[in-house]
């Protein structure tokens, strides 16, 4: 039995860079360098090892999917010299600005016209941090949400796996099709080999517009937004604290503190 | 006035600060009508009416312990279609914020997630939140249907305000796709005793510095001695020394206590997207380099495992 899986990834800006807001509010993106998320890289991993694991190994087939600028292609090379087997980017100039609820939507489209048995997502991207589009997309395709798992097994037809919450543990099962993300708790992400960045050179990568999904640019973009941002501003720098150093009475010199801050 | 719908977060009928902080949010930009659902929700009629809920919604089936969050989502639609809201408030769990998710989906309506504050606009609720590692704060409000918005714990003070808190028994029916993920086994979380993470008031954290799992007991002490809760940086839980749930930055849990004491934790951005927007911020650190010191309100440049037993015995002299 063939299994299709689709990965989707985003291509983000790297948290160690001086990240900004551009002047229509949206995330500036070319004074920092983009990457692959951090955390779509244990989604990619999950994928591998589920087609690794696959009842016929050779009959699992990975798709790793984005929505991003032109740029965004590095983060599908990345995942493609993982291991994945192609990747699609869509990519228009009416998507600038696109919210989450928007890029659920394209995101959708998109894992509808490629053909899935399962969409593997990472649990948050590192930039938005707002974790809802694997949600979404379970929403949009109709399929079992099989969420913040920390541990993934696919098997016969049925994805089961252990989501950590607050409270409980919970071990879940759902039949495929089916929408699963990961935490970065499901385990460590592959480095891409040389042998696997020769390769990733010469795998497919489709471009789709929002024509190639029968979307119009009205559905997303800044304009078609679900949300507005109508200010970002810097947080002032925190004003120098008191830096002590330890001679012996630093915790009772930090007691101090504490007590004329009324913590104590 | 307009309704608001919030969802509220409970454990058998206890419920949790972080929807005691959505009523309060909730009454500058309408009056509150609460849903609560599954084992015990009748029972958190009497807190969600003292904060300030006019109506309570319950619904209780076994559906929403047996499946994963899609019959709580039939539910809030279901109280959705009957009270017409003018938002819709979720506490910013993962799960509160998958289930803001796919009712945004539902109701066609924009979704704003993890708010750390609400006030009420000319063209409807207008949400604070923190970008970028908590280095932007924005303002946003939903301009596509009823304003979905999910909120951190510990973004509005807990304020009494005596409602009616009328309790009346939702109809739900749920969807073909409420039994898609079934939860065939739960095992709950061993209390520590200690203030759950996310919620707490103070927040002591651990990294690298502590060096083995074992060491993490004087940070613990320190903890109890405040009643504050105990995290864990990146490199502390990846290194096998204390459990994922307490992990605070990017990847684990975002804080935000009145008091946050960093102990052997350098201060990485990944850190720092978890615990900047603290009142106060502590940190203990050999390294004067250190680049937690840039967000500190007091450093002690020091070894923590003279520093902090000396501090935890000082707190326990003090409060006698």
């Amino acid at each position: 039995m063939s299994l299709r899986i689709v990965v989707t990834v985003k291509y983000v800006p790297d948290a160690t860079g001086d990240r900004h807001f551009a002047e229509d509010l949206t995330v500036d993106r070319d004074d920092v360098d983009g990457l692959l998320s951090e955390l779509d890289e244990y989604a990619v991993e999950q994928a591998l090892q589920i087609a690794d694991d696959a009842d016929d190994a050779d009959d699992a087939e990975i798709t790793v999917l984005t929505v991003g600028p032109e740029d965004a292609k590095d983060a599908l090379r990345k995942a493609l010299s993982m291991g994945a087997d192609k990747a699609i980017h869509v990519e228009d100039d009416d998507l600038h600005g696109t919210d989450v609820i928007g890029t659920s939507l394209v995101l959708a489209k998109a894992i509808e016209k490629a053909g899935y048995d399962l969409v593997i997502s990472g649990m948050a991207s590192t930039d938005g941090t707002a974790g809802v589009v694997p949600a979404l997309l379970a929403e949009r395709l109709g399929v079992p949400q099989v969420t913040l798992l920390s541990e993934v097994s696919v098997e016969d037809g049925v994805v089961k796996g252990r989501r950590d919450g607050d409270s409980a543990s919970e071990q879940l099962e759902a039949s495929l099709p089916a929408v699963v993300s990961v935490t970065d708790q499901s385990g460590e992400a592959r480095y891409p080999s040389f042998k696997g960045i020769m390769a990733a050179k010469k795998k497919p990568v489709e471009s789709w517009d929002l024509s190639d999904l029968d979307l119009e640019a009205e559905e997303v973009g800044l304009e078609g937004a679900w949300t507005k941002v109508d200010s970002a501003t810097e947080r002032p720098a925190r004003t120098a604290g008191t830096i002590v150093k330890d001679e012996g009475e630093g915790g009772k010199q930090l007691a101090e503190f504490l007590a004329g801050q009324k913590f104590i | 006035m307009a309704e608001v719908l919030v969802y509220v977060d409970h454990v058998d009928g206890a419920v949790r600060k972080p929807t005691l902080e959505l009523l309060t949010l909730a009454r500058r930009i309408g009056e509150p009508v609460a849903l609560a659902l599954g084992s015990g929700a009748e029972n958190t009629a009497a807190a969600l009416a003292e904060h300030g809920a006019g109506k309570v919604l319950t619904h209780d089936a076994a559906e929403y312990a047996d499946y994963l969050v899609v019959p709580k989502v039939d539910a809030l639609q279901a109280a959705y279609e009957a009270v017409s809201p003018a938002a819709v408030l979720i506490p910013s769990s993962a799960e509160g914020k998958e289930i803001a998710a796919r009712l945004a989906v539902r109701i066609g309506s924009g979704i704003i997630t993890d708010a750390v504050d609400l006030e009420a606009g000319d063209e409807g609720p207008v949400a604070t939140q923190s970008a970028f590692a908590a280095s932007f704060t924005t303002k946003s409000r939903v301009s596509k249907g009823t304003p979905v918005i999910t909120v951190k714990p510990n973004s509005a003070p807990v304020e009494a305000a005596p409602a009616a808190g009328a309790v009346e028994a939702l109809s739900v029916s749920f969807s073909d796709k409420a039994t898609g993920t079934k939860v065939t086994g739960r095992t709950p979380r061993e209390s520590t005793g200690r203030p759950e993470l996310t919620e707490a008031a103070i927040v002591v954290s651990g990294g690298r510095g502590v060096n083995g799992a074992e060491n993490f007991a004087i940070i613990e002490a320190l903890a109890d001695s405040l009643g504050a809760a105990v995290g864990a940086s990146r490199a502390a839980v990846d290194a096998g020394w204390y459990p994922h749930s307490n992990q605070v930055g990017q990847t684990g849990k975002a804080v935000s206590p009145q008091l946050y004491i960093a102990s052997g934790i350098s201060g990485a951005i990944q850190h720092r997207a978890g615990m900047q927007t603290s009142k106060t911020i502590v940190a203990i650190n050999k390294d004067a380099e250190a680049p937690i010191f840039d967000l500190v309100d007091y450093g002690v440049v020091g070894d923590l495992f003279d520093v902090v037993p000396q501090l935890t015995d000082e707190v326990k002299t003090r409060k006698g």
